[in-house]
């Protein structure tokens, strides 16, 4: 059997995080809503309605378009898609057809090893989404909540090559559009839905085979998930010898299976035609610049810059520029440690991602501030407290939201590191445990741990546990 | 003193502010009337006496309990309204079965803005169905007969508007315009009639025909009562983004408009082979009368206007067949059940449309569609902008243009019915003024032979109504055509 490559290529809506609706003054967000209740004579298509477009709908897609090194178009128009469906109220979608707001652009996708893969965008547009149909005891039931949530559509060329590659892209993307502040990228709530085209060819062409698309695909796993299959499928066929037919294929989420919707023949014809009711979107430079004022280092030049500049391993400087809060939080703690940055990224690694996970909120909502953090680090240097007690700060801070010096303070957590107060407590430990400290003599020089942990104990964790070593080995040689 | 019915607007008004009549007093003469001659017009397609005596009553109140100063502009005053404009509560069915029930939750905003000045809603005027034709033979609810000849057609689609304000049902009605729908029915039907710029009042709850062409706009008995509509109608609305954010004149036309110097451009155009002889006199008789009053006449050209009607009934169409999209039997109006949902679509849409409006539906959906967008859609936008191009020179050289409204005086009822290209060849004067997107204005000039209303029309450079409103006005001041009622019988 020779060896298949898929070509694939993605058009992903994403839901915009704006406060309303992309014509109305509706909440954009209807989320757990009850049905038909986030709806107005505008999104829900009465006679006599117009939309007015809410323009922070350009300014977030712009933002993602500088992102993707797009080409933002100057001047960008509405179009009318045309279809029948229950859950278009208007008989037609309102979306952007041949002159959308961008154009081109690429993104790109860390590989191991200081490699990357582009993948190439051939445009973006903003359109209105639809409400949304389920058939219950018979009767079709229409929620028109939904309608006119704003998405921003990202169209990729066919440039990814197996199903992995294309759920990487979707993480990337989803990184991306969480990291500028423009959609919530919730999986669970629909906000990254992907419709994927796929084809197949023998190894080493270069030409695009018929291809089939795979429609409604609402998350990264689903997307991986479902592309494998369809690439499996389509080399089956061809080695049965087959044809690859051009069909539009539905995702089924329960059942993990791809069902056949249409055939390209039947495929609608969308009668698109530019909106009169919307005038054109004209990006002249100020409102641009304005918005790009706005955009941020983006995660793979803070990776790039992490790594450069603070000598992190990639590793680190992956997972700490993984989200934005994150990655500002890092470098907050470290500006205010101004030591080992690589010190700060494991104190980042080891604990505070455990209390981002077990509190489900972004770094930049934490109780415990990037100083906090910095001021601990420095404690456990400065042998005012050790690590363990350090740790265990982390989450009094977090837990109160008090300073940990004021913690330290009324709990009296510091560190013992007066010599003569741990000589006294050695002593004392030895002369209580006679057998342990025949033992040690005898040569058993493991016994030195427990020793140590008695000693812990007796100081009430406050001890400096090298420095409690230190001197009873002095003391156990004499 | 003449009939309550008879009083122009700004007399109305007057009357109502001097105490000299109530507004329950006037709003019952118009409705004594509508009772009267509604048999033989059938005008309107709702009638609404209950809610008209309540504002009535409250506007009565208002009257007598504030100062003058605080009152709004037309409190008190009865007016009609075209159905396919919204109102609040009061069922908007455009013309159509499809809509027969439907009750709208808010008003349009044109509506709004006259009923925050005070006005009173006698009931909904008759409409080919969606706006859809010359001569309001196409509305599902019945014929609007012309006052001045019941066989005739008050002309289309506000052919209900138009006939209501000349039998003196209503001293103003509104309208929409979308290739003519107001200015040729005001002049079948011997009224005054305009139609603003095209983004100067907000389309807004405006039930859409075509879009880039739809207006809203208004009949009445003299070009200084509509001056006063317009003054409280236009203006931006957040509502309508092509609606324009531009200073609205603030017009009350005296006796004494003055049009010296006025440059008045006549295209060559619109006296075609074909035009009734009489119109093309009446209306070059009152271009001779607008040079007495001091206007400069010149000839101008408009090379394209032969191509208007082509190019109109595609872009409207095109633009229907999308906005009637919505009328899908899902969430509001007729709904015919179905076991299939597209079957449920097709069944609705099958009975609930008539004949006219699903012809331009299949003719606006074949012109979008794939492989002949560009020989038609694309081609047509292209023309239209030619068209466009025209009057923009044009008015480089004159102030207004003034033409024939139709070729015709109306005509018989049923006489175009079976052909509908030769029905829609009487759009030919007023669809340019919509595919430019420009103001227009139409009068009463003269009668024929048959003693039917000719009328005239005065276009206008973009937001330039001002002009429009002071010519027509001061034609009026020297002319009484304009004054002539209807012997309804």
């Amino acid at each position: 059997m020779p060896k298949y490559e898929a070509v694939i290529g993605l058009e992903t809506h994403i839901q915009l995080n704006t406060n309303t609706k992309i014509f109305c003054s509706c909440k954009a967000d209807s989320w757990k809503v009850e049905p038909n209740t986030n709806i107005c004579p505008v999104c829900s298509g009465l006679p006599g309605v117009l939309p007015v477009l809410n323009k922070s709908v350009v300014e977030k897609s712009v933002l993602l378009a500088a992102a993707l090194n797009a080409e933002i178009q100057e001047k960008s128009f509405f179009d009318r898609k045309n279809y029948f469906y229950p859950d278009l109220p208007k008989g037609y979608q309102i979306s952007q057809y041949d002159l959308p707001i961008a154009t081109g652009g690429h993104l790109d996708i860390p590989l191991p090893e200081d490699q990357s893969s582009r993948v190439t965008i051939t445009k973006m547009h903003f359109e209105e989404d639809a409400g949304k149909t389920k058939l219950e005891n018979g009767r079709r039931l229409v929620d028109f909540n939904r309608c006119g949530v704003p998405l921003v559509e990202v169209v990729t060329g066919p440039d990814m090559h197996s199903a992995d590659e294309a759920a990487q892209y979707l993480i990337r993307l989803r990184q991306l559009v969480r990291w500028l502040g423009i959609s919530e990228g919730n999986m669970e709530k629909g906000h990254v839905r992907s419709d994927v085209n796929i084809s197949i060819r023998k190894e080493g062409e270069d030409m695009l085979n018929t291809k089939t698309e795979i429609k409604n695909v609402n998350s990264i796993d689903a997307v991986r998930t479902a592309a494998a299959k369809e690439i499996e499928r389509q080399i089956k066929v061809i080695e049965a010898g087959g044809e690859v037919e051009a069909w539009t294929l539905d995702w089924d989420e329960d059942t993990e299976t791809l069902q056949k919707m249409r055939s390209k023949e039947s495929e609608a014809d969308y009668r698109y035609f530019k909106d009169p009711d919307l005038l054109p979107v004209i990006m002249d430079a100020a409102w641009r610049e304005e918005i790009l004022a706005e955009l941020p280092e983006l995660p793979l030049e803070r990776r790039a810059r992490f790594i450069e500049q603070y000598q992190l391993p990639v590793y680190d400087a992956d997972i700490l520029t993984n989200e934005r809060s994150l990655s500002d939080y890092y470098e907050t703690a470290n500006a205010a440690y101004a030591g080992d940055p690589k010190r700060v990224s494991n104190w980042i690694m080891n604990d505070i991602l455990r209390l981002i996970n077990e509190n489900e909120i972004p770094a930049g909502e934490l109780k415990i501030t990037p100083a906090n953090l910095a001021e601990i680090i420095k404690m456990v240097d400065e042998k005012t407290i050790n690590t363990s007690t350090g740790k265990a700060l982390l989450e009094k801070v977090e837990a109160s939201g008090k300073s940990p010096k004021e913690i330290v303070q009324a709990e009296g957590l510091a560190q013992v590191s007066d010599v003569d107060a741990i000589k006294e407590i050695c002593a004392q430990v030895a002369a209580e445990n006679p057998d342990q400290v025949a033992e040690y003599k005898g040569g058993k020089e493991a016994v030195m741990g427990w020793f140590v942990g008695q000693i812990m104990q007796k100081s009430r964790g406050k001890a400096d546990p090298n420095l409690a070593r230190e001197i009873l080995k002095d003391l156990l040689a004499e | 003193m003449a009939a309550l019915t008879d009083l122009t607007l700004t007399e109305t008004v007057k009357g109502l502010r001097t105490g000299e009549f109530s507004s329950m007093e006037l709003t019952q003469a118009y409705l004594e009337r509508i009772d009267q001659l509604e048999p033989k017009l059938h005008a309107f397609i709702s009638l609404t006496p209950d809610k008209a005596l309540a504002q009535a009553k409250a506007a009565d109140k208002r009257l007598k309990s504030a100062g003058d100063k605080q009152l709004p502009p037309l409190l008190g005053l009865p007016i009609a309204v075209k159905d396919v404009l919204s109102v609040e509560g009061i069922r908007a069915t455009s013309g159509s079965r499809i809509l027969e029930n439907f009750i709208p939750p808010f008003s349009a905003t044109a509506v709004q803005r006259l009923l925050d000045a005070g006005v009173v809603i006698l009931g909904k005027t008759n409409t080919d169905e969606f706006a859809m034709g010359s001569s309001t033979e196409n509305s599902a609810f019945g014929t609007t007969h012309n006052p001045w000849n019941l066989e005739r057609v008050p002309g289309g689609s506000s052919g209900g508007s138009a006939a209501a304000v000349a039998a003196r049902l209503a001293p103003v009605a509104l309208g929409t315009d979308t290739g003519g729908s107001v200015r040729q029915p005001a002049s079948f039907c011997g009224v005054t009639g305009f139609k603003p710029t095209y983004g100067r009042i907000s389309r807004y709850g405006l039930i859409a025909y075509g879009s880039s062409l739809d207006s809203v706009g208004a009949l009445g008995r003299s070009a200084q009562d509509l001056a006063e509509l317009f003054s409280i109608m236009a203006g931006f609305d957040k509502l309508d983004a092509t609606s324009m954010d531009l200073p609205v004149p603030d017009m009350h036309l005296n006796a004494d408009v003055d049009i010296k110097g006025l440059r008045v451009g006549v295209p060559e155009e619109y006296f075609i082979k074909g035009i009734q002889t009489e119109v093309e006199e009446a209306v070059r008789a009152a271009v001779s009368e607008l040079e007495n009053l001091g206007a400069q006449v010149r000839q101008v050209s408009l090379p394209h206007t032969e191509y208007a009607v082509p190019v109109y009934y595609i872009i409207a169409p095109a633009e229907a067949s999308a906005n009637l999209a919505r009328f899908d039997g899902v969430r509001y109006g007729l709904r015919v059940e179905s076991e299939d949902i597209i079957d449920m679509f097709k069944e609705t849409r099958g009975s609930g449309f008539g004949s006219e409006v699903k012809r331009r539906i299949m003719l606006g959906t074949y012109a979008l569609s794939a492989g002949y967008y560009d020989a038609y859609y694309g081609q047509a936008q292209k023309v239209r902008a030619l068209i466009k191009r025209d009057f923009e020179q044009a008015f480089e050289q004159v102030d207004v243009i003034a033409a024939p409204v139709a070729p015709t005086t109306a005509f018989t009822i049923g006489e175009h019915s079976g052909d509908p290209l030769s029905m829609y060849l009487e759009d030919v004067f007023t669809l340019p003024a919509n595919l430019a997107g420009i103001p227009g204005i139409a009068f009463p000039v003269g009668f024929d032979s048959d003693n039917l209303p000719i009328g005239m029309q005065l276009m206008g450079s973009h937001f330039q109504e001002e002009t429009l409103f002071r010519a027509a006005h001061a034609y009026q001041s020297a002319s009484d055509w304009h004054t002539k009622a209807p012997a309804v019988g």
